[in-house]
This record gives structure tokens, sequence and C-alpha cells, in this order.
């Protein structure tokens, strides 16, 4: 035996429904759910997937400059997304669309930034859901603080339900190599904050395999950190709501951070902009296929809940309508106007840079014909 | 009610009246705590405020910023500390991506009223990273507010006002500068202190004017005094602000005496004096009777300190360039 000899064990994967849809009990993560509320998660899952979709189309019709896809991270997504109470926060990267659904984000405002009609453009303090945040990790250590200012707030093990507080923050498998992922895990683990890391791993950092950030499952490097890790079915929408629940649950009650990898696939491309038949095999992605987050909701609730057809027209339908409204909404998202760029750069201009919008605006009226 | 302070006492004094007028202010940062920091700014402010106000942060300096973020988010006005200037580049990210921009992308609906304090400068015979000066890096980032203070009296008026402001501001102390006293009023309303980004004429002079900030002012007002030999009457202006600049009192200046030479330990490439002396030009080009000269560090790396005294401007090097603005 020596040190580099040790091969760990095969991770866990918790999972409560199987590819093929069939409920499975874990031990550890008990999951009370009716037939209804699976049915409600389903709903989200086929909404989310058709504006993702739709938001992809767009793209291509030119309407957007960039899109990041979400498809096949749905359950990933919405099962931490249905585990957030009101007043937890969630920080997303860029590609947390289902997160936005379920934290009541209009799709349209997020396809403001991708159209380039804004740089963000929501209140994170609305709907607690912070804005997407592109440099990669970044975020995490945003959710640090502002779970420092919820312990600083004394919402944090009253028992009381409408007042602890937890923060959700998300992270890719790329983004866990980064040193601000690092330093939130530190600074989570050392102030016992009311921080879930969730990493999506979905295997792919643009044309990087998850194999280039780590020697082992990234769930596994919480431990070294000093905070529980686990790894669960990114694609089983029950497994991430039972487990982000209980995660959520120990954060709000005082005993600290938890590391989530949800072990799914990103099925399409990085974004618009990527083309992954470079770096990857189409098995792979038939493989994935098998496993995929919403026909096993479909499979469980046809075959074991005897759903009826009628229910899943009816989702079909809301989708087509979703689907129209967001096309006709992105369409007629304005432009922003060319002086609009000075504003909110700081709350109380300075007298250059009003002088700068002042000297444009001149110059935009020297035009012939400006002003019309 | 004026008292005699140094200027580590005077931030200390404004740290402590923000911590007190204001219960959303935290301090953070690396040994701010028992030790006081290591120049001491926050001495005894834990111990009267407590850990979870006056906070010892593990040492990242992205995560110091980065959480800041995250507190202001939450509603909370954190006041950062940087232990030395050379080491706040692991922040970079987290103060030009995301605390200059956060506000901006939120369409105004997010607030960012973090100040980040830089100890800064050299001459103090320190090692590799202790003596630098980046202020020019956040002066360029849209989003930022950078200042900075040449004596006790500004340093006591201008953090707090930089606490109190809904932006960012950047907030760089010349260390070496410390440990120099002058009077402080530290009763003095908030409200009552000179504007944040106001420059002051801080000698007056008719034969040529010389900008400065920081550690530098006391150095040019030394060379405006050793001017007077000459028989030349140099007005000093401490700019106090580096974004915005009050080009308006620079400008005035030069449209009075002619002659600009603007002073900084930075580097001189694409530094601050490179920006005035654009703005001058461009405003203040017909009262010039000589091109713009700086004086400021040479484009190396921070040399080692045996050689410090002769990089960094000094009075010699200040009047040779006012020298040189006589001789067009």
């Amino acid at each position: 035996m020596t040190l580099h000899g040790h091969v760990p064990p095969e991770p866990d994967l918790v999972q409560l429904l199987t590819p093929e849809g069939v409920r499975v009990d874990h031990p550890d993560f008990p999951l009370e759910i009716t037939d209804d509320e699976i049915k409600s998660l389903y709903r989200d899952l086929a909404l989310v997937r058709r504006f993702d979709g739709e938001a992809t189309a767009l793209q291509r019709q030119g309407e957007l400059g960039l899109w990041a896809s979400c498809l096949g991270q749905e359950a990933a997504q919405v099962g931490a997304g249905r585990a957030l109470r009101s007043q937890d926060m969630a920080f997303p990267t860029y590609r947390e669309h289902g997160v936005a659904w379920c934290r009541d984000v209009d799709p349209v405002t997020l396809l403001g930034m991708f159209r380039g009609v804004s740089l963000g453009g929501w209140n994170p303090n609305e709907n607690n859901f912070n804005l997407y945040t592109i440099v990669l990790g970044a975020q995490t250590l945003h959710a640090v603080g502002y779970a420092m200012g919820v312990a600083r707030d004394g919402a944090v093990g009253t028992g009381e339900p409408e007042r602890d507080t937890a923060v959700l923050t998300f992270f890719g498998d790329g983004a866990s190599s980064q040193g601000d992922v690092n330093e939130a895990f530190i600074w989570a683990a050392a102030a016992n904050l009311p921080v879930v890391f969730y990493c999506q791993n979905n295997q792919w950092a643009i044309s990087e395999p998850v194999e280039r950030q780590s020697r082992v499952p990234l769930f596994q490097r919480a431990s070294g950190f000093g905070f529980p890790g686990i790894r669960i079915d990114g694609n089983d929408v029950l497994a991430c709501l039972a487990v982000s629940r209980v995660a959520l649950d120990e954060a709000r009650s005082g005993q600290g951070p938890t590391l989530i990898e949800a072990f799914t696939y990103r099925m399409g491309a990085h974004t618009t902009s990527d083309d992954p038949t470079r770096y990857r095999l189409s098995e792979e992605l038939e493989t994935w296929k098998h496993r995929d987050p919403i026909e096993r909701v479909r499979a469980y609730l046809i075959r074991e809940a005897g759903v009826a057809q009628e229910f899943f027209d009816g989702i079909e339908a809301e989708s087509e309508e979703l689907a129209i409204r967001i096309r006709q909404a992105c369409r007629a998202l304005e432009d922003p106007s060319p002086l609009s760029v000075f504003d909110q750069v700081y709350v109380e201009i300075t007298d250059e840079l009003a002088e700068q919008r002042s000297d444009y605006a001149d110059y935009l009226a020297s035009f012939e014909g400006a002003g019309r | 009610m004026a008292s005699t302070l140094t200027m580590a006492a005077a931030l200390n004094a404004a740290l402590r009246e923000r911590l007190e007028a204001d219960d959303k202010v935290l301090i953070m940062g690396m040994d701010v705590g028992k030790l006081g920091g290591v120049f001491r700014i926050t001495d005894g402010l834990q111990k009267d405020f407590g850990e979870d106000r006056v906070i010892d942060a593990p040492l990242g300096e992205s995560g110091i910023i980065g959480s800041a973020v995250g507190l202001a988010i939450r509603g909370y006005r954190p006041v950062c500390e940087i232990q030395f200037d050379g080491f706040v580049y692991p922040a970079f990210d987290q103060i030009v991506s995301q605390v200059a921009k956060i506000h901006n992308r939120s369409l105004g609906q997010v607030r960012m009223p973090i100040t980040i304090r830089i100890p800064y400068g050299g001459g103090i015979g320190a090692v590799e990273h202790h003596s630098e000066s980046p202020e020019a890096y956040f002066a360029h980032t849209a989003g930022l507010k950078v200042v900075t203070c040449s004596n006790p009296a500004d340093a006591f008026s201008m953090l707090r006002q930089s606490i109190a402001s809904d932006d960012p501001v950047v907030f760089f102390e010349p260390k070496r500068r410390y440990w120099g006293k002058g009077e402080v009023d530290v009763t003095g309303l908030l409200a009552d202190a000179p504007q944040l980004h106001r420059a002051r004429v801080v000698r007056s002079g008719a034969d040529a004017t010389l900008v400065a900030y920081g550690p530098m002012v006391a150095t040019a007002l030394q060379a405006a005094k050793a001017a007077t030999e000459d028989g030349r009457d140099l007005e000093v202006i401490d700019l106090r602000s580096l974004s915005p600049i009050d080009t308006g009192t620079v400008v005035s200046s030069v449209q009075k005496t002619g002659r600009l030479v603007v002073v900084h330990e930075a580097s001189v490439t694409l530094g601050m004096g490179a920006e005035i002396a654009a703005r001058v030009q461009e405003r203040a080009f017909y009262s010039l009777e000589a091109p713009v000269l700086r004086v400021g560090g040479f484009d190396t790396p921070y040399p080692a300190s045996r050689v410090e005294e002769e990089w960094l401007p000094d009075v010699d090097r200040i009047l040779d360039a006012v020298d040189r603005t006589f001789s067009f």
C-alpha cells in the first residue's frame, strides 16, 4: 500500500427517480411528495425547456446575440429552485434559467441580457435572485457575504420558518477550479455560514472535460474544507429537490455549509457560439439522452400515477403560449437610447461624466434631422 | 474642537465615528481585529464594536471584496482594508468587474456602498509589493470613485465621506504620511466637510502650478518653499480626488500661472499625470507657456528599497521639472 495506491470508493449518487421513471427510496433522503406536486414539477421542467428552446431559436433568428442553454439541466435547476423558501437568496451563474423560473423572474428579462438591451436589469432583492454573473465563480463569494449578512441579521437558527434564511449559490464543474470558489468554501466553513454550494457538474467546461478540473469527484472536495459534500443524480428532479431541501434546512438551522454536486449533462452547446462536435462524441450524448430529466417524470406520471393524456396536452398548450409570448416580447424589447449608457454608472453622477453625457447629447443633436 | 492627531489616529477616529453613526457599517480585513491592522488604523475598534462588526477575515483579498459585495446586496456598508497596495491584485476582478459594475448591471436597483482602504506608496524601506501606487488602475475603471488624503484633517473627513457615499470608493492612504501630525476637528459635522471630489489649492502662487496628491503633496510643498530661493512663486494643488478629477481647479490655476508640473509616485506612463496633462491642454491650451511636465516613478518595477529614494520624485526632481518648464 502506498499513499498514491489508495483508490477511493466509487461515489454514491442519490437517486429517487430512475431514468425509467421508477420511484426508489433512499434511506437518508426520504421525500414525501404527492403526485400533484410531481405534476407541478413536470410543468416547471417542460416550460423551462420550452422557454430555453425558444431562446435558442431566437438566437438563431438573430433576435439574441447569444444564448447559454440549460438543456439537460432542467431537473438540477428546478429541483434546487423549488427547495428554496421565499426569504432564501439565490446566486446564479448565467445558465440558471430554471432557477430564475422558480423565482418568478420573467424569462423576457433574462432575454434582455442576451439580446443586448441590458447588462442584467433586474433587482436581486425583488425575487431574491441575484443578477447573472458571468465571471466564473465570483458569485460564490457574493453568496458568502450575503450569508454573513444573514447571520448578522439574526436570521439563522431561530427556529422560525419564515425568518431563518439560507443562501444557495450555483457554479459549474469548470468554475470549481476558480480561486473565488475555493475562497468561498474557506470563508463559509470558517464562519459556519448558511450557504449551500450547488455545483452542476454538466461534464463539460466549454471543451474541457471535468477530468481536466479534478482528480476526485467534485463533491469530495468539501471534506477538505470541513463541510459535507454529496453527489446527486442531477437529472432526477426528486433527488435534487430532496437533497437541496435538507441542505437548505441545515443551513437555516445554523449547521453551516454544504456542497451538492448535481451530476448532470450539458445536452447542448456551451452557448450558441460553441460547436461541441469538435470535442465530444455523439455516443456520449446518446447515453445521456436515456437519462433525460423530463422523460422520466413523464414516465412516472403515466405509469405509476395514472396521469391522463389531457394533463400533458395542457402543458404542451401552455408551453406553446409561453413560447409565443416570449417570442413577441423579445422582439418588442426596445434598444436602449445611446444616452442611457451614462445612467446608473454611479448613484451620484460625477461632474465629468455629466459633462461627457451633455457633450455627447449635443453631438447627437448636431446631425441633420436629429430630434425630429 | 480641534485636536492634534497623526493621520493614522485621524483615520481611526473616522472609522470609529462611522461605526457609531451607522450600524450597517462593518470593517473587514486581515488582522484588523485584535492587532488593529498592521498599521494600527483599526486599533481598538474590535474591542469596542465587537467581532461581528470588525471582522478578521481569512487571508484572501478576493474573498474580502467578494463577500463585501454580498454584504452590500444584503444592505450592509462594508469598509474593507487591503493590507498593502501590492496585495490588491487578487481582488482586482471583484473590484473592477463586480463592485464597480453591479449598480449599473442592476439598472440602479442595487447599491455598492463599499469603501476599499489601501495603504499605498513607498519611502518606508519596505520589501517588494509593499510600496506601490496602483491608483491609475482603479481611476481608469468606470463605476469606482478614487480618492487619497494628504493630511490628518482630510484623512478624517474624506474617509467619513467615502464610507457615507452610496458609490464604491477606493481610498488610498499614503502610508509614509501615517505618522505626520496635524489639526483635526473630530467633532466636525460630515455635512460641513469640503466636498469629497474637490481639489484644494494648498499654496497659492503666481509662476507655475504643481499638482500632487497623497504622499507627494508634502514633497511638492517643500519644493515650492525651496523654489522661493530661486525667486519662483509656485502654486500647489492637492488633487484629493483621482476619480472624478476636479479639472476646474487645475485649469483655473494654469490659466493664472501658465505652467504645470504633475507629481506622483506612480510610474508616469498612463498615470494620473497623463490624464491631467490631456485635460489641461484641451481646456487651457492658450494659457500654457510650456508643455505640461510629469514627475513620477520610472516605468520600472518599484525598486529595491535601498534605491527607492532615488527612484521616487523628490524636491530636486520637482524643481528640475519646474526649471524645464521655464526654459520654453
